[in-house]
């Protein structure tokens, strides 16, 4: 079992009404099961999309990407800096 | 480096960073908010590690690109009106394709996989995410 930190950003945080939140999820996991397990347990964040741009540690990655017990996975909304 | 403002952009301390007496030829982009749509101004929100994180990795390949250029930039957060800038970057080379090939590498890179969102707010009090690659 790991801890995940979530975050949310932008739309995604109204849509959620958080900024972040932790999961517990049983190892190994990936991206996905921690983004499926947020929808489960806080049911505000079933509204950002249920396979967004995500990144791990600060790095864009792919929901297959395995997560460990102390990672950050955040939820990115389309980016559109510049 | 802080490469995340509050405050409008100074171009004058971006072309001090980068210009040098072997560097002739320096290119300098810079992002405007636009009046679209009744917009009046933007306010722009980042995920500030992951993009400051983002940033480094773009400049430092960008010099791997081109050794020879200084490439930098800043990207203004918060609420920007109408006509001021959200981004500039500035190139320098010894000669102008670098700094061009350099400046606008930079600027494809940052709109591919910077995390900054922005809010669009009209002149009629409405507020709007901008989602789309349209920019």
């Amino acid at each position: 079992m790991g801890k995940v930190s979530v975050r949310f950003f932008a739309r995604y945080a109204e849509l959620a009404g958080c900024t972040w939140s932790a999961v517990n999820v049983a190892t190994p996991a990936t991206v996905a099961d921690v983004i499926a397990r947020v929808r489960e347990v806080f049911p505000g964040t079933q509204a950002p999309p249920p396979r967004p741009l995500a990144a791990l540690n600060q790095r864009q990655v792919r929901l297959d990407a395995a997560v460990s017990d102390g990672d950050e996975v955040a939820l990115l909304p389309p980016l559109a800096g510049g | 480096m802080t490469y995340l403002l509050h405050s409008a952009i100074s171009v004058e301390s971006l072309l001090a960073e980068v210009q040098g007496p072997e560097r002739g030829g320096t290119c300098v982009f810079l992002g405007t908010v636009r009046s679209d749509d009744d917009v009046t101004a933007i306010e722009y929100s980042a995920y500030d590690d992951m993009a400051l994180a983002e940033i480094t990795r773009m400049l430092d390949e960008a010099q791997v690109r081109w050794p020879d250029a200084r490439v930098t930039l800043r990207h203004r957060l918060g609420l920007i009106p109408v006509g001021e800038a959200s981004i500039a970057i500035a190139a320098a080379a010894p000669h102008r394709d670098e700094a061009f090939a350099a400046c606008r590498y930079v600027i494809e890179e940052v709109k591919k996989r910077l995390p900054i969102w922005k809010k669009e707010l009209r002149g009629d009090g409405s507020a709007k995410w901008v989602e789309v690659h349209d920019h």
